[in-house]
């Protein structure tokens, strides 16, 4: 029962208190086992930021041996992975345009000829340089390989041809970002992380908090319908998503430079879908959730993988495919597609649709879920 | 005031939690204009029945009605003509009370809203905090405000659930007195509480246990049915009096009451000759009207049964 200034037996009940609250705050407990594996995890094997094995289609106007010895040699590299022959212009720009290939490689006609005269030919590649950090490696790799893969070729009179700054000219041409500036990536990408993260936590809260404060129970003798309820939850907040959406497209433009090639009227209609979907998220953390505390955890929980596996930081094709897999379940990595499609490549609702119903299945699952569990709180 | 219409009537009603049937064949009859007093310890059902009475919950069994519409499938026409506040505070703290009333009104619908909101501020004498945050009002304020919003859609019925814990004796006093001028219009209010005096402003009485309904009438009634004889006894050491009488036959419980100590049992005969041996000096002993407080306390120990 001594005062003294320093007592080593209460600092242990203080200690062995914690630990007791620790353990019945199961979900906190979890997240402090959880959160650390899933970053072991995901920045240990998941991200990848040399990409390899990108998907790359090929424009061949000529059928010769140089042209197929260019094409084996790229389909042994660890770069590329040659998944389409492609036989107009038009399929190239459609394939760029929604995401399908990274690369275009173009040999051109009369390559051959131009080969052995000693003209230096052109080998074009195009690249979708939305993102700088999946392309880099690959484009440097490419002069090489393509003036390696020819050298055994050019034996007997053709020697002469080894000589000099190579028997082949690679161009390359950076579509879409042309200097290869990371924030025309990391700008449109923001809009969709910014929205995951205030519109995920904020209704996660703002339901939870009238929980713990006991005002749920008041409202719920109301005439209020449940639908009132959520409705009237959500519409403020998709008008805050949509504040937020323009600060960051005033700043893309005027801040970042970041070009606008696309429809903002198209934009800010997708993204409604986006926001949607993410406020189903929110409202399902919110029906689980024991306190304000646990809502924003999970929050958290879903904005980690978010952030790390939809190609916002590490490029997505860098991932391993159960990496991959995952991303492609999040919203947030079909949103990505979409502003950047939208905002650098020009892309319109055709070409949108793609990465479109990703997320509005996302949403349907949400809101089944949301609905449900919502449902059993109120009784 | 039987002649009066009968606003709740419901019979076995029944509420499981999981595996814990909290409210058990509870069945209870409240008339128009009555301040019916809900008692019983913590834990023994009171909210769970009357959340069920508002349509907070569903009952898993029993029937009956409310308002005249059916308790389990009438809720939304029950609704808007109850006003219901719970036990913790459970408006916004982060709105002004001008904002709560207005909300609240808003949620029931209330035409005239802007009128509505100033007369039952005025009502409530509420007006020089109409610019407060709910947070910054006291106990006794904060319980006003509850009240306020239960009443400014001019509910026919009130369940209030423990309105008054946590809250000054003078704002008590208050809140009773605005609860009798209220039934007097016409309003029916059901009143948890763990107050033995405001049980006995209460025109009728349950007492709740476990989940079962223990005894139910006037304060008078309940009391009767008891049957307890009361004894109290002053000066001398009531300690070791309360040690030596406790067990004795016809001594059902032994409670001290500041400097006196109550005795009671149901036995009248057998409690006489139990103390008879300890009617000496310095012991004063005399009998007493028994109290509601003890007919709660043997009813609570489980010796009273089913009355």
């Amino acid at each position: 029962m001594r005062s003294s200034w320093f007592s080593p037996a209460r600092l242990w009940a203080m200690v062995v208190k914690e630990f007791v609250q620790m353990r019945r705050d199961r979900l906190t407990f979890g997240m402090m086992i959880g959160i650390p594996l899933l970053q072991l995890i995901i920045f240990g094997y998941a991200i990848n930021s040399d990409p390899k094995h990108l998907p790359t289609a090929v424009l061949v106007t000529e059928q010769s041996p140089f042209a197929r010895r260019i094409l084996a040699a790229m389909q042994t590299s660890d770069y590329f992975r040659v998944t389409t022959v492609a036989r107009s212009e038009a399929q190239i720009e459609r394939l760029l345009a929604e995401g399908r290939v990274q690369f275009v490689v173009s040999v051109p006609a009369e390559f051959s000829r131009r080969l052995v005269r000693g003209q230096r030919p052109q080998v074009l590649l195009e690249a979708d340089a939305t993102d700088p950090a999946a392309v880099g490696n690959a484009v440097f790799a490419l002069g090489t390989l393509v003036n390696q893969a020819l050298e055994r070729d050019l034996a007997g009179p053709l020697v002469r041809l080894r000589a000099g700054p190579g028997p082949v000219e690679v161009i390359v041409h950076r579509r879409y970002n042309p200097e290869g500036l990371t924030q025309y990536n990391i700008v449109p990408g923001l809009m969709g992380v910014v929205l995951t993260m205030t519109m995920v936590v904020i209704t996660s809260l703002a339901v939870t908090r009238e929980r713990e404060r006991g005002t749920m129970e008041n409202l719920l003798t109301t005439p209020v319908r449940p639908l009132e309820v959520m409705l009237g939850k959500l519409l403020p907040y998709i008008l805050v998503g949509y504040v937020q959406m323009a600060l960051i497209v005033l700043a893309a433009r005027y801040l970042f430079r970041v070009p606008e090639v696309g429809s903002l009227v198209l934009l800010f209609a997708v993204s409604l879908l986006f926001i949607a979907a993410n406020l189903m998220v929110g409202i399902t953390f919110s029906t689980v959730a024991q306190n304000q505390l646990q809502a924003v955890q999970m929050s958290f929980l879903f904005f980690l993988p978010s952030i790390l596996l939809s190609g916002f930081m590490f490029p997505f094709r860098g991932m391993p495919d159960w990496a991959q897999t995952i991303g492609s379940a999040l919203p947030l990595t079909h949103y990505l597609r979409l502003v950047r499609g939208i905002l650098l490549k020009g892309n319109g609702l055709a070409q949108c649709w793609p990465e479109l119903w990703p997320i509005a299945l996302f949403m349907l699952v949400m809101m089944t879920v949301a609905l449900k569990r919502y449902r059993q709180t109120i009784d | 005031m039987n002649q009066a219409a009968v606003i709740i009537d419901v019979q076995g009603l029944v509420k499981r939690f999981g595996p814990h049937t909290v409210v058990d064949g509870v069945s209870l009859t409240v008339r128009q204009g009555e301040v019916f007093g809900f008692l019983g310890p913590n834990g023994a059902g009171k909210t769970t029945t009357i959340r069920m009475l508002c349509g907070l919950l569903t009952p898993d069994g029993g029937s009956g009605t409310c308002l005249g519409f059916d308790v389990i499938r009438g809720s939304r026409q029950i609704k808007p003509q109850v006003g219901y506040m719970a036990q913790r505070f459970s408006l916004y703290e982060d709105l002004t009370v001008e904002e709560n009333l207005n909300f609240i009104a808003a949620m029931y619908g209330v035409p005239q809203r802007r009128q509505a909101v100033a007369e039952t501020a005025e009502r409530l004498e509420l007006e020089p905090y109409r610019q407060h945050l709910a947070r910054n009002l006291s106990g006794g304020w904060k319980q006003r405000l509850a009240l306020a919003s239960c009443l400014i859609h001019r509910p026919k019925l009130l369940l209030l659930d423990e309105p008054t814990a946590g809250v000054d004796p003078k704002a008590r006093r208050e809140f009773w007195d605005r609860v009798h001028q209220l039934t007097a219009e016409g309003i029916t209010a059901l009143i948890s509480t763990h107050y033995m005096d405001e049980a006995e402003r209460c025109h009728r009485l349950a007492y709740i246990a476990a989940g079962r309904l223990l005894a139910e009438g006037t304060v008078e009634e309940v009391v009767e049915r008891q049957g307890l004889t009361t004894w109290a006894v002053t000066g001398g050491d009531l300690h070791e009096l309360t040690r030596r009488l406790q067990g004795l036959p016809g001594v059902e419980q032994v409670v001290a009451f500041g400097n006196s100590l109550h005795v009671s049992g149901r036995d009248a005969a057998a409690l006489g000759r139990s103390i008879e041996p300890f009617r000496v000096a310095p012991h004063q002993w005399r009998q007493v009207a028994t109290s509601l407080e003890e007919v709660f306390i043997s009813l609570m120990s489980g010796e009273g049964g089913a009355s």
